[in-house]
């Protein structure tokens, strides 16, 4: 186990491409660390780097007190599963298991029982002797796991291992990931675009966009302290109000004058018409079975700027009527307008 | 009966037939006693004899260039196989400056015309004690087999998932291992294509076998062939006989793998 540092780690292409900025990032021995952000943002990027897929054209790569900037991926000593599970279609599963170990010249009896505990670990006994063509889907993810932990390394990559998955399967193996995180107490990094699996497996998560790390910490603090415009909106959903500053009478910033205020759906609450903060007209309500979502519009005449509001499922609320909002004073998030900063 | 549908029909029916015809009418002729050959031509076979296949065996000593051309395409597939899977896979994969025009250089090779090259190359074979070699065969064989084989083994790697590499580097493989445990094995099947279409093409060689060889030793098939012709008389049945042989492996083998034969031909055309 290690810990793995990024010390001002720029990547840029010949093309001029810039995929990563001056990335600094400590991620601790032990830790689950996921990257997250939308597609094109380095995420992916920084995770080859790691790996040494990819050389940065800048900084500084240390795993554990290695500095590994300039390794090939061969002499890291990290697992990594790919998107696409890569698995070697020519071998069967075993092979597939076993090849980590063989090219590092583990002894035969050796291979063969952590194969073998590998394969009970993740429900693979079965199927050792097919080839993946042979498999299911999950059965492959499982297999790309599993040729991850037979290694042992010092350090596991993930690359949105779970998005081939259908949506249950996805479900369910990210529990068993974490369980598994929690069992090898291995350092993760772990790369996704969907801010829900960021924020369920993490123990921090780091938000990327266009290069540039916006903000590193635990999933909560994510949401409740996002430190730009970008992260609040990238995180929670259904996502993040904005109102001009002005929107809403009697709700002004604490500093600074040009600001907007960000308020999330599940921090507004419907009240009778004209005992709120503001009047709103319901545009649209989606019944989401635990709740509801509501789609308002600022302003009794419903010509404002556009507001969504989580509310419980009773009492019914009907389409086509003003309703008062009341803002929750202690979750209210003020940015700066040029920035996208957090005002504190 | 829909009239739109029978149109292609009849042209494909006419194609085959204007292709297979002349192969058909060798084949009746290569067992058809020579006296009958210009008597009765039939299209249906009859009165069919092995004189001419015997003849080619005893009196021609026809498994000399066989077994020359065996040896000689063998060589080149194996040399071009062996050495132009690195060079390819090098272009498919590695990023590196003037690609590109490498890449394009090496199609222009392959489409110069054999003519041009003969006279020069003769001489440097000379000069090297070549000449009646199987070297001297296999090394200007080299000049369009090698464009050929590299051409098509890019566009077959290049359909390989990148993935597939990086997974074995990260477990611990060196470029080279992940190429031989994992790319060789996984691209198994277009090398064979790429082989037999090398071997095809060296088989069918006439000008370089031809200006380079001097004696029978060293002939290759189709240049025996060539030299059946007598000064006084063209043994038609024979010719005809070492025609059939000749053609027999490469078609068969072209049919057993036609599919992915196809496949490749598509794959280094669209994807170069």
């Amino acid at each position: 186990m290690a810990s793995v540092t990024l010390e001002g780690v720029t990547k840029t292409y010949p093309n001029g491409h810039v995929a990563a900025k001056g990335l600094d990032l400590e991620i601790r021995d032990g830790e689950f660390m996921v990257l997250v952000g939308p597609s094109g943002c380095g995420k992916s990027t920084a995770l080859r780097m790691i790996a040494g897929l990819e050389t940065p054209t800048g900084g500084r790569i240390t795993i554990g007190d290695r500095e590994v900037t300039s390794l090939p991926p061969q002499d890291r000593d990290i697992a990594m599963v790919f998107q696409t599970y890569a698995l070697y279609p020519h071998m069967t599963v075993r092979e597939n298991l076993a090849f980590g170990l063989r090219m590092r010249g583990t002894a035969q009896d050796a291979i063969e029982t952590r194969v073998k505990e590998a394969a009970r670990a993740l429900g693979l006994e079965s199927v050792l002797d097919r080839r993946p063509a042979q498999l299911s889907g999950g059965q492959r993810q499982r297999v790309a796991l599993g040729r991850a932990i037979v290694r042992e390394p010092k350090v596991f990559l993930f690359d949105e291992p779970l998005s081939n998955l259908d949506a249950k399967l996805r479900v369910e193996t990210r529990a068993e990931l974490a369980r598994l995180h929690r069992r090898l107490g291995a350092t993760v990094v772990y790369v996704t675009h969907d801010q829900e699996e960021a924020m369920t497996l993490g123990w921090r998560v780091a938000v990327m966009r266009d290069g540039f790390l916006q903000q590193v910490a635990p999933p909560m603090e994510l949401y409740r302290h996002p430190a730009n415009r970008f992260v609040a909106e990238f995180v929670g959903s259904p996502g993040m109000n904005f109102l001009p500053g002005d929107a809403v009478a009697g709700l002004v910033p604490t500093a600074g004058t040009a600001s907007t205020l960000g308020v999330r759906p599940h921090d507004l609450a419907l009240v009778p018409q004209g005992t709120g903060d503001v009047d709103a007209w319901v545009d649209v309500v989606e019944p989401r079975g635990s709740e509801l979502l509501v789609y308002l519009r600022l302003g009794a005449m419903g010509d404002g700027p556009e507001l969504r509001v989580v509310a419980p499922p009773e009492p019914v609320i009907e389409e086509e009527r003003v309703l008062g909002v009341r803002f929750d004073r202690a979750r209210l998030h003020w940015f700066d307008v040029e920035s996208g900063r957090r005002l504190e | 009966m829909k009239p739109r549908n029978w149109w292609p029909a009849l042209v494909l029916a006419l194609l085959v037939l204007a292709s297979a015809f002349p192969f058909y009418w060798a084949v009746l002729a290569s067992f058809t006693p020579e006296a009958r050959l210009f008597q009765e031509p039939s299209l249906l076979p009859s009165g069919l004899v092995l004189d001419h296949y015997r003849a080619l065996f005893t009196v021609r000593s026809f498994w000399l260039p066989i077994r020359n051309s065996l040896i000689v395409a063998g060589a080149t597939t194996l040399l071009c196989v062996s050495l132009g899977a690195f060079c390819a896979y090098a272009l498919a994969r590695l990023e590196f400056r003037g690609k590109t025009v490498l890449l394009g250089s090496i199609l222009a090779v392959g489409m110069f015309p054999q003519i041009s090259v003969v006279s020069p190359l003769y001489l440097v074979l000379r000069e090297l004690r070549l000449i009646n070699t199987y070297p001297g065969l296999v090394l200007p064989y080299l000049t369009f087999a090698m464009p050929l084989t590299v051409w098509l083994l890019v566009g077959f790697f290049r359909q390989l998932p990148g993935e597939l590499e990086e997974a074995a580097m990260v477990d611990g493989a060196g470029r080279l291992r992940a190429f031989w445990e994992v790319i060789i094995p996984v691209a198994l099947p277009g090398i064979a294509t790429t082989a037999i279409l090398t071997f095809v093409y060296s088989w069918n060689e006439f000008l370089f076998a031809l200006s380079f060889t001097l004696g029978p030793e060293r002939q290759t098939v189709p240049v025996a062939i060539a030299l059946f012709r007598g000064q006084y008389q063209v043994p038609w049945g024979q010719i005809l006989a070492a025609a059939v042989i000749a053609t027999l492996p490469v078609t068969l083998l072209v049919l057993a793998f036609q599919r992915r034969i196809v496949q490749g031909l598509t794959a280094g055309a669209v994807k170069g």
